[in-house]
């Protein structure tokens, strides 16, 4: 395959970047899009250029490292896929591939197509967390919980943190991402003591971090690669109404 | 947004009702009688003070998240594939406000604001259905009606289930219901209120 890409070059955060764009022969269909991207590297380091820096772990799509967004879609064309499982075979011989970094105040670019993602860090930190008794770990099944609320939990546990609801977000809103986070741990036992701080907590700090308000798009769920829904959003926002207008202590 | 947006679809369903009454083709007696009820009542007066204000907070509201939302990229993506992920009026909200606003400017300078100005000046209301004649027998009034009821179609159409799911509206048996029923509603209503000016330009109701 004859690919010609055209990649966001950016050497910091206050360079304003470009696009620079790079002819690729003999790519193989079977390649993962980064493995593409590794051909790539080398072409460049071998021709003595700077390689494109982009994030990249696991490569079988559970890390949620990588974040590409690949002809205008974050991922790429493929529902329910992460880069580093894209393969070539969905493109075409022949086509020109437009690759960007997330694009968000609240995501800026490190490098190239590297952006900082720890804003996500610290919502997590705000209240993504449930207080256990240190010592032996306790035996397994010592807290039932009821099997609908286990299977939910864990279809919001799926969501990996790659920021591809706020690259998809029309209003660059980290909803998606904040309100599986919240679902996860309010439907299960052990998330029960911080559940009302919790809630405020991590929405205060995603306010602070510059992400934007959700308006129930959708584009978020569409383009998850964990296919994470927004019916996550609104138990958020039930979650959200709940503890502001019960508080758990008077005031 | 989702109170305020609830709140004016009531008043949706109030209005449409009572301009339904043109359809009994009673030469407007029905709708003149519940139009003189609504405008003389005092309760009803209260109410409209109150819409104007869910209206005005409406507005003020989706102005502030536009223009805070709009401020989150500010570097944009050179190919933005959103047509791929979701609905265009989704994505349109304060476009298709925007125009439901021009729209409502025009709708109350044609009945409104008259009918307000006669009743105070002379005492008495206007023959309201007659100045429903007079002003859709002007077929660029009758375009313009229909572009603003357009674009209330859609508005609803994303509006209504938006509203349910920002109060907390999760549940995957009720959802679906929500959804059809808002579509329901975003033809429904907006067929209605579109079918007065198109039956009275054409002189089906007179």
């Amino acid at each position: 395959m004859h690919i010609t890409l055209k990649v966001w070059r950016q050497k910091n955060q206050q360079d304003p970047g470009h696009f620079e764009t790079y002819q690729l022969d003999n790519v193989n269909e079977d390649m993962s899009f980064l493995e593409m991207f590794d051909v790539l590297n080398d072409k460049l380091i071998r021709e003595g250029k700077d390689p494109v820096a982009f994030d990249h772990d696991c490569r079988e799509g559970i890390c949620g490292m990588c974040s590409m967004y690949i002809n205008g879609r974050p991922h790429g064309p493929l529902k329910g896929t992460t880069t580093c499982q894209l393969h070539m075979r969905h493109f075409k011989d022949g086509d020109t591939i437009v690759v960007e970094p997330w694009r968000a105040a609240a995501f800026p670019v490190i490098k190239d197509l590297v952006v900082d993602r720890s804003a996500f860090d610290r919502i997590m930190q705000a209240g993504g967390f449930i207080s256990v008794n240190t010592g032996s770990a306790p035996d397994a099944n010592t807290i039932p919980v009821e099997k609908d609320k286990a299977d939910a939990a864990f279809a919001a546990a799926a969501c990996i943190g790659c920021g591809a609801c706020v690259a998809a977000c029309k209003n660059s809103s980290a909803m998606l991402f904040v309100s599986a986070k919240i679902a996860q741990l309010a439907l299960l036992p052990q998330g029960q003591p911080e559940r009302k701080t919790r809630v405020l907590n991590m929405i205060a700090q995603m306010q602070k971090e510059g992400f934007g308000s959700c308006s129930n798009i959708g584009s978020c769920e569409a383009e998850c690669p964990k296919e994470i829904p927004i019916t996550f959003i609104a138990k958020a926002n039930s979650e959200y109404l709940k503890a502001m207008l019960a508080a758990d202590l008077p005031e | 947004m989702g109170f305020t947006g609830l709140f004016l679809i009531l008043f949706l369903i109030v209005h449409v009702t009572i301009n339904a009454c043109i359809f009994l083709n009673d030469h407007g007696q029905t709708f003149n009688a519940v139009a003189h009820f609504m405008g003389t009542n005092i309760l009803v007066h209260f109410l409209e003070l109150g819409l104007f204000v869910g209206l005005i907070l409406h507005i003020v509201q989706g102005w502030i998240i536009w223009s805070s939302n709009s401020k989150k990229r500010p570097v944009k993506y050179a190919v933005w594939g959103a047509k791929a992920n979701s609905h265009w009026y989704s994505r349109s909200m304060g476009l298709l406000g925007t125009l439901i606003f021009i729209f409502l400017v025009i709708h109350l300078a044609n009945f409104w604001a008259p009918n307000r100005y006669h009743y105070v000046v002379h005492g008495e209301e206007l023959n309201l259905f007659e100045r429903m004649k007079a002003v859709f027998s002007h077929p660029g009034v009758v375009l313009i009606y229909l572009g603003g009821l357009v674009s209330l179609s859609y508005h609803l159409m994303h509006g209504f289930q938006s509203a349910f799911r920002t109060f907390g509206m999760n549940s995957r048996r009720y959802i679906p219901i929500v959804k059809g029923i808002g579509v329901a509603f975003a033809i429904i209503v907006p067929v209605l209120f579109a079918l007065m000016p198109i039956l009275l330009y054409f002189k089906v109701i007179s």
